[in-house]
């Protein structure tokens, strides 16, 4: 099919891309969709589809490991990491509709391995992992997202895809939405504070960030916050519903979705 | 409390310092970027070829502190290593003594806060004067900078205003001018009267043996007027190859430091004063200082050494921002102080190790970096050296991971977890005994579970097996 090589402004290393060769792709479901989200993973599915993949969701699969290797537990990183590899063997697209589990694949792996005689295998598993806005427009080359939603929409970027072209890419969809409205806020580019384990460690500091994102975001009275990432949605929205704030969340899958289901 | 310390620190602030270095890191911010992107086309490029320059002067950096050591003696100047910082100490205090001078002034430098060279100086009886207005005021008050660049950030003009009072330099004015005038005037018998000056290095050249010092109040220089012994006292680290790095390295530096397209003052110092030259000091020494910097400079961690204290990566840190210098607990705050801070103490990795757990591994910091520092990864790998050394304090507060471990590598438990987690919504999370759960609870709700439902899904729409 195509060659997927993507260069973006920013510091953060993205493999080059193995080309994509077949319709068939991978979805990795991320452990916040398996426990929470489960409208998330499944919109995705329909997305994949709707851009003409065939979707196949290995059940074996359970989590990429990022939180042990954000806790500095390389080890139970490794461990995880070799049941990712075991469990995604299959050399078709892995597509993650998370920014943050996609780079613990492509950038945290590889450091985690370094001087692993399993460092090739995780290399080649880094290569083929995409987040899922980057893999709908770098990957498959889909310019413009056909549908209708009346919405006024926050995009947050989740850190973890600075420097990536993630950011670009689900700007890229969301505005071939007839109806849909992005609006800016201030301090976009500022970390909301989740950071994995820091919102524990560290809460006091945490919530502070996700207040001030928070404020912000609803500054621009938006109806949705959308993200690639539904980890930092979920802090936002719990730091909002414990103030009692309604932060009405959708991950970029359902936005792109239900834009189907309305516009058809 | 299984909250980290730095958490406990920021929770305790003052309002008016935290407003206070959010206001002054912001405009760091926003004028760094200004000037970045007003120069130059893409400065991401020049920052990827400033880190391959640090990290080349890094890797041959035996041969380039030879080079410097012969041209700096060329020059005139006497070149001394320290291998510790009490090392160094012990160095400027011979060369103090020596000179028969009780007065020493002092330029802005982060290597001598190393040292806690003025306050050393002084419990000796010696007089030392900073002359950077800042480290000035720092001075005045017996406190520690909290910006490697904007020493008193955490300070408000009225502070100042308070402390020069205080210190019997007039009465209570809060007025920039006035309180500048004050300090000017208070300084210039000391500079006149010191015997011995010293300055920090931003750069040594290899090829020249030239010093570089940048500053904005002329102060450096000043002290060199009135100075007849200028020690410089430098980082091994801060060797570059050739003179015309400088271009690039200072167009960086200084725009990411302070928004300028150039300092008031910038010097290159060829050497002690030559004898057709009127004034400057007659001796000049360069203390190059290890203080731990070759064992990071042979190992994973080398790409801090690059680092040349612009303090871009503190403007755009909010954890910084939340939290103030002070709450690092050392001489170098901040994400590259996260990292620097561990590596760096002399009580060895552990006193700060916790340091590395405070930032929330966003990457704002890489992303400002001037020398394309990989920050986040570095901090991520000194919290695998924390866990692997059992450091206890930098790893408090911080899950353990071992049920976590067994769950995710068995794919039946993990379903099993997933199918029955909603009764643990039937308990009183937030009054459990489990520290992640109340740090969780304290501030945020958790979505409802719905695990095993997308798996549900997949089976009964046959996505679930592989198409074979």
């Amino acid at each position: 099919m195509m060659t997927a090589e993507t260069t973006v402004p920013g510091m953060k290393v993205v493999p080059k891309r193995d080309p994509i060769q077949t319709d068939r792709v991978q979805l990795m479901m991320t452990c916040l969709c398996d426990a929470f989200f489960d409208d998330a993973a499944r919109a995705s599915v329909e997305c994949l589809e709707e851009a003409g993949c065939r979707v196949v969701c290995p059940p074996e699969q359970t989590c990429c490991g990022q939180a042990a290797y954000t806790s500095g537990d390389w080890e139970t990183f490794r461990h995880v990491v070799r049941h990712v590899t075991a469990v995604f063997a299959d050399p078709a697209p892995i597509v993650v509709p998370s920014g943050s589990c996609a780079a613990a694949m492509f950038h945290e792996a590889p450091i985690a391995f370094e001087g692993d005689p399993d460092l090739p295998r995780v290399q080649r598993l880094a290569n083929r992992t995409w987040e899922l806005a980057d893999f709908l427009v770098n990957g498959l080359g889909i310019r413009s997202w056909r549908g209708r939603l009346d919405a006024r929409i926050a995009v947050h970027d989740a850190c973890h895809t600075r420097g990536t072209p993630t950011g670009p890419a689900m700007r890229t969809l969301l505005d071939g939405i007839d109806g849909l409205e992005r609006v800016e806020f201030p301090d976009e580019d500022v970390c909301c504070g989740f950071g994995g384990v820091f919102s524990v460690s560290h809460p006091h500091i945490s919530s502070r960030m996700g207040r001030r994102k928070v404020a912000n975001v609803l500054s621009a009275t938006p109806d949705l916050v959308v993200s690639a990432d539904m980890s930092c949605l979920m802090h936002q929205r719990g730091i909002a519903e414990r103030e009692g704030c309604a932060y009405p969340v959708r991950h970029l899958s359902q936005v792109l979705r239900d834009s189907m289901v309305t516009g058809s | 409390m299984s909250r980290q310390a730095l958490d406990i620190f920021a929770s305790e602030l003052d309002a008016t310092v935290l407003q206070a270095i959010d206001i002054g890191a912001r405009s760091g911010v926003e004028k760094r970027l200004a000037t970045l992107t007003q120069d130059y086309e893409d400065p991401d490029a020049l920052r990827r070829l400033a880190g391959q320059l640090r990290q080349h002067s890094l890797d041959h950096l035996d041969e380039y502190l030879a080079g410097a050591e012969r041209r700096l003696e060329e020059n005139g100047a006497q070149v001394h290593f320290a291998a510790t910082t009490a090392r160094a100490l012990e160095i400027v205090l011979d060369i103090v003594r020596a000179s028969g001078t009780r007065v020493v002034t002092k330029s802005k430098s982060m290597a001598s806060e190393e040292l806690d060279l003025s306050r050393e100086l002084a419990s000796r009886g010696f007089e030392p004067l900073e002359t950077d207005l800042g480290e000035f005021v720092v001075q005045l008050d017996d406190d520690h900078p909290s910006h490697i660049v904007k020493p008193i950030i955490h300070k408000t003009r009225h502070d100042v205003a308070r402390s020069f009072e205080r210190s019997g330099l007039g009465d209570y004015n809060d007025d920039p001018e006035t309180i500048t005038r004050r300090a000017r005037s208070f300084m210039r018998d000391k500079f006149l009267a010191a015997g011995v000056t010293i300055t920090g290095a931003n750069f040594v050249s290899a090829e020249s043996g030239r010093v570089v010092v940048v500053t904005n109040e002329g102060n450096a220089r000043f002290g060199q007027a009135g100075a007849d012994v200028h020690i410089v006292l430098a980082g091994i680290e801060k060797v570059i190859p050739r003179d015309r790095d400088l271009a690039l390295l200072l167009s960086l530096l200084i725009r990411s430091a302070t928004g300028q397209r150039i300092t008031s003052y910038v010097e290159l110092i060829g050497g002690p004063r030559h004898p057709a030259q009127p004034s400057g000091p007659r001796e000049m020494h360069v203390i190059f200082m290890d203080a731990n910097r070759s064992d990071i400079v042979g190992s994973d961690m080398a790409p801090i050494l690059r680092c040349i204290r612009c303090g871009a990566c503190m403007n755009s840190c909010p954890v910084y921002r939340e939290s103030s210098g002070h709450a690092y607990r050392g001489v170098y705050p901040g994400p590259m102080g996260a990292v620097l801070g561990p590596l760096l103490a002399d009580e060895g990795f552990g006193k700060l190790a916790d340091l590395a757990r405070a930032s929330t591994l966003c990457g704002a910091c890489h992303d400002v970096c001037p020398v394309d520092i990989p920050i986040p990864d570095l901090i991520a790998r000194l919290r695998e050296r924390s866990v692997r050394e059992k450091v206890k304090h930098a790893n408090q507060g911080v899950p353990p991971m071992s049920v976590y471990s067994l769950v995710a590598r068995h794919p039946r438990l993990w379903r099993l977890v997933m199918s029955l987690g909603h009764l643990m919504e039937r308990l009183p999370l937030a009054r459990l005994p489990i520290a992640a759960g109340r740090a969780w609870l304290d501030h945020r709700t958790l979505p409802r579970w719905r695990g095993g439902r997308f798996r549900r899904w997949l089976r009964r729409s046959e996505k679930g097996r592989a198409d074979d």
